[in-house]
């Protein structure tokens, strides 16, 4: 996979990040390189072996049905750099 | 030339579960802003989640009703997509191995019948309320509603008409409250539907370009959505102009649809199996427990009450339409057995008085017991007719005792012929021009004088008694 400045700007749309012309360069060395770690694990023989999606044999991990209180509401919007009326405040979004 | 429409719909339902999917914040709809929120659902850093196994149950039910294959193993996987309703940036949803895959759900329009295919159902997490109005550059953003389980229904696009789609929505609507899965309220988002439409010419087999209607909140409003947007679609190909894929906004009060603006590139959701949750394995045993499980459905319930107990069609189908008047109307008929007499209070009575109150069947607390009781009155002739309809009020708008307020009111029939002999024979000499009349042929005489003495007995006797006795007296006169 060739990491050009096509994929970047595509990646910087997805992601909402902008990136000077430095950090673009720098991310697009960064990313070959993790990209190029990672296809090692495409030398190993996967024939006839199945897709896994998690590293256990476990399945069924569930949770009762149970309402238990919530978190207070001021503990919870201390997290937000804005806040307002109640609820966390960001940058007017349209769909 | 000759247009055929071809809508698929993808319907959303809020679960009735009583915590979130992942997490244990209550599901209430509704509530001050973000009071139902904790760091799993408002995607803190760090938090794991765990799934709630009712929402697995009510999905493989609403397979099992909806005719389709469960898949046994089955998981989660994320898609992305960067908007501020979902903090976690990702959706926890199914894409490669929904729950349920491969059913259909039968309708009837016109006394046609069709199978409307079910492509699949998965399980997924609701996302955030964004309130835009009134700030001009920013937008509040509300979790409550976040991570409320929601299963997407997702049909073939077998339908050609709106009726068909109102068809199935209704169908699928009264399933889903029969399972308990659902309440389905269009106005309060539980039930929410997106209509893809598209056009072609009759006979041709290849699909048009699609568009897609989001979130569209009344049957109504789906109706006339697709009929404006069928009639667009056909104008812009026979203006040679062509239909472009996009999501497109129904208008209500305008009664149009408009282009979204759409971002570039937001089709592109990335989704990866997610790690944070485990898969999901459904035994034969499961899947026996939950068909055992199965309430007997409108469909079922509507041959039944027609079959067994002996009612119309017609008041099978109005009393099987809403679930809570089915039950009432079960109940209460196991009670006094008396079906046909249960089916009349509720359609004749019960429903004018929800519509008077401007109330709805789920939100009524009229027992079973006191309507049983009041009919049982009826039947036996302790109270007439009217006091049937006044009792039966009261007990809907104030739950009164039926037999407390019958006394408290004097309702109950009197039983005593010798006070209704004696009553009679003051009528008898009070009206003696009646009695000529009677003697002479006139049979108007006859219903004056009943009716004289129901007056004087403030209408309690029983009609028949009066008839009998008032007619012994005058043939021996």
């Amino acid at each position: 996979m060739i990491i050009d400045d096509k994929l970047i700007a595509y990646l910087e749309e997805l992601s909402r990040l902008h990136l000077s012309d430095d950090e673009k360069e720098r991310a697009k060395e960064d990313l070959s390189k993790i990209i190029s770690y990672v296809n090692k694990l495409s030398e190993l023989d996967t024939e006839g072996l199945e897709a896994m999606s998690h590293p256990f044999d476990y399945t069924n991990n569930f949770r009762t049905d149970e309402a238990k209180p919530s978190f207070d509401r001021e503990l919870i919007l201390k997290n937000a750099p804005k806040s307002k009326d109640g609820c966390f405040l960001v940058p007017k979004t349209v769909e | 030339m000759a247009w055929e429409t071809v809508i698929g719909l993808e319907v959303h339902v809020e679960l009735s579960t009583k915590s979130k999917i992942f997490c244990s914040c209550t599901t209430e709809f509704g509530g001050e802003p973000n009071t139902h929120v904790c760091p799993v659902c408002s995607g803190l850093p760090g938090v794991l989640p765990t799934l709630n196994k009712s929402v697995v149950e009510f999905a493989v039910k609403t397979g099992l009703a909806a005719n389709c294959e469960i898949t046994r193993y089955n998981k989660f996987d994320r898609k992305n997509y960067f908007y501020p309703d979902l903090p976690k940036a990702y959706q926890v949803s199914q894409l490669y191995l929904p729950i349920c895959r491969n059913g259909h759900i039968d309708i009837e329009v016109n006394g046609v019948k069709k199978a409307i295919g079910i492509h699949e159902i998965h399980m997924e997490e609701d996302a955030g309320k964004l309130v835009h109005d009134p700030w001009p550059d920013s937008t509040l953003v509300d979790y409550n509603r976040c991570g409320v389980p929601l299963l997407e229904i997702v049909s073939e696009p077998d339908f050609r008409n709106g009726d068909e789609v109102i068809a199935y929505l209704e169908k699928l609507r009264d399933t889903l409250i029969y399972l308990g899965v659902s309440d389905c309220k269009m106005q309060e988002g539980s039930m929410r539907a997106d209509v893809n439409l598209s056009v072609r010419p009759v006979g041709q087999t290849e699909m048009g370009t699609r568009t897609e209607m989001k979130n569209i909140n009344s049957f109504k409003a789906i109706s006339r959505a697709i009929v404006y947007e069928s009639k667009r679609q056909i104008e812009q190909i026979e203006m040679g102009k062509r239909v472009i894929q996009e999501t497109r906004r129904w208008d209500e009060n305008k009664d149009a649809t408009y282009a979204m603006r759409s971002k570039e590139n937001a089709q592109d959701y990335r989704y990866f199996p997610e790690p944070d949750l485990l898969p999901i394995e459904i035994s034969e045993e499961w899947i026996e427990k939950a068909k055992a499980e199965m309430p007997e459905l409108a469909d079922a319930k509507r041959v039944r009450y027609v079959k067994e107990l002996g009612l119309s069609e017609y008041d099978a189908k109005v009393l099987t339409a809403e679930h809570d008047l089915a039950i009432l109307f079960e109940e209460a008929s196991a009670i006094c057995n008396e079906p046909k007499e249960v089916c009349n209070l509720i359609i004749g009575e019960l429903m004018r008085l929800i519509t008077e109150a401007q109330t709805s069947a789920d939100k009524i607390s009229v027992s079973p017991e006191k309507t049983a009781r009041i009919i049982t009155l009826t039947v036996e002739g302790k109270i007439n007719r009217n006091a049937e309809k006044e009792v039966f009020e009261a007990v809907f708008k104030e739950d009164v005792d039926p037999d407390e307020y019958i006394k408290e009111k004097g309702l109950m029939m009197l039983n005593d012929d010798s006070l209704v002999s004696d009553t009679i024979d003051e009528v008898i000499k009070n009206n003696p021009k009646s009695i000529e009349d009677y003697k002479g042929g006139k049979q108007k005489a006859f219903g004056f004088l009943v009716g004289q003495t129901m007056r004087a007995l403030k209408g309690k006797a029983n009609p028949q008694s009066v008839n009998k006795i008032l007619k012994e007296k005058l043939d021996k006169l």
